[in-house]
């Protein structure tokens, strides 16, 4: 084996993680991205590191991206269309009556 | 140069050879992240060493840029320690774990110093190591406790590196002047805490304590090991051949 397969390999065992922070006036934590780590203390540790360098956060969750299961571009349609041609969803859809104010 | 100057150029001087051995990882590192971290970290030293520096160089209307980059080898004032190779990852996450640890004692301890710019340096740059301790100590668990070949690299680059922890809980005329004054802290005092973390973390770590032994010492007088000459050549270089170069 040669070094580089040997890198190509340890990388492989460090799994990756997905990285929310929630910055200093925010109310929720947004994805800011991923990275690599060996186990979770270590993955917040490198976020805090790699994404909160220029105190963008006050907080920090990781999350193995094994663990998010998520809708692929093939189900796009099944998932997503149907909502377009349902306009009483909106509020636009709906006239304001006379006589409300402050809206 | 006056004492308190003497003082803070040994502090300013350990931060600033700290944070160019650490640079040295700086692409090099076994993963990006830990690339990052540790440049992160060298960072947070050279702050400190500017700060440190200025201050160190102000009273003989020296800048900090003179301070790093035109003594010679026998005028800076470092601890050993801080010179050492990089070595392996394993090396370097000792020498970290024991300058941090013993940063982290210092600096709890110089926020009451009666010297405001001390005191100043000494609130911020605690912070920053109690970072920087933590990242060797997990680092430290993780290869001390992990594989056959990790346990056998930490246990190797700790027998390496603890003949260097002596020099810096020595103390001598200058800082315990100072320190009578609350000006600086007495290095011995700062012994009883670095031992009792250390031993705990090695402790947890499988690691065996290395025997106490050969204690090299002098880097406070300008004495300083076979690597140190090289260290200086590369961050001197430049400005010593472009002398003034600014980004």
């Amino acid at each position: 084996m040669t070094a580089d397969a040997d890198a190509d390999a340890a990388r492989r065992a460090w799994p990756l993680w997905e990285v929310f922070v929630r910055s200093r006036r925010g109310l929720t934590h947004n994805h800011v991205g991923s990275l690599h780590a060996p186990d979770a203390q270590l993955a917040l540790r490198n976020a805090r590191d790699v994404y909160t360098r220029r105190q963008e956060g006050v907080s920090i969750w990781v999350v193995p991206a094994a663990q998010i299961t998520a809708s692929s571009p093939d189900e796009k349609d099944p998932f997503f269309a149907p909502a377009a041609d349902k306009i009483y969803r909106y509020p636009t859809f709906y006239d304001i009556p006379d006589g409300v104010q402050h809206l | 140069m006056n004492d308190v100057a003497t003082y803070a150029l040994r502090l300013g001087d350990d931060a600033l050879i700290m944070a160019q051995r650490l640079s040295e990882w700086s692409s090099n590192a076994p993963e990006i992240e830990e690339d990052i971290a540790l440049t992160n970290i060298a960072l947070d030293l050279l702050g400190q060493a500017r700060t440190l520096l200025t201050y160190a160089g102000a009273p003989d209307g020296r800048t900090e840029d003179d301070l790093a980059y035109l003594r010679g080898e026998r005028e800076f004032v470092n601890c050993q320690l801080v010179e050492q190779p990089c070595g392996d990852f394993a090396v370097t996450i000792t020498r970290q774990l024991f300058f941090a640890t013993y940063q982290l004692a210092l600096y709890e301890r110089l926020i009451d110093s009666v010297d405001d710019t001390l005191a100043g340096v000494a609130a911020k740059a605690a912070k920053e190591a109690a970072y920087h301790r933590d990242h060797a100590t997990g680092w430290t668990m993780r290869l001390g406790d992990g594989t056959d070949e990790s346990h056998r690299r930490m246990q190797a680059a700790l027998e390496r590196m603890w003949p260097h922890i002596h020099e810096l809980f020595e103390s001598d005329e200058l800082v315990r002047g100072l320190s009578g004054r609350g000006v600086a802290v007495d290095p011995p005092s700062l012994r009883p805490e670095w031992s009792a973390y250390v031993g705990g973390i090695l402790a947890e770590a499988t690691l065996a304590r290395p025997e106490d032994g050969w204690a090299p010492s002098g880097g406070r007088r300008g004495l300083h090991s076979e690597h140190f000459g090289y260290l200086l050549a590369e961050m001197q270089h430049l400005n010593r051949s472009h002398p003034g170069a600014s980004w």
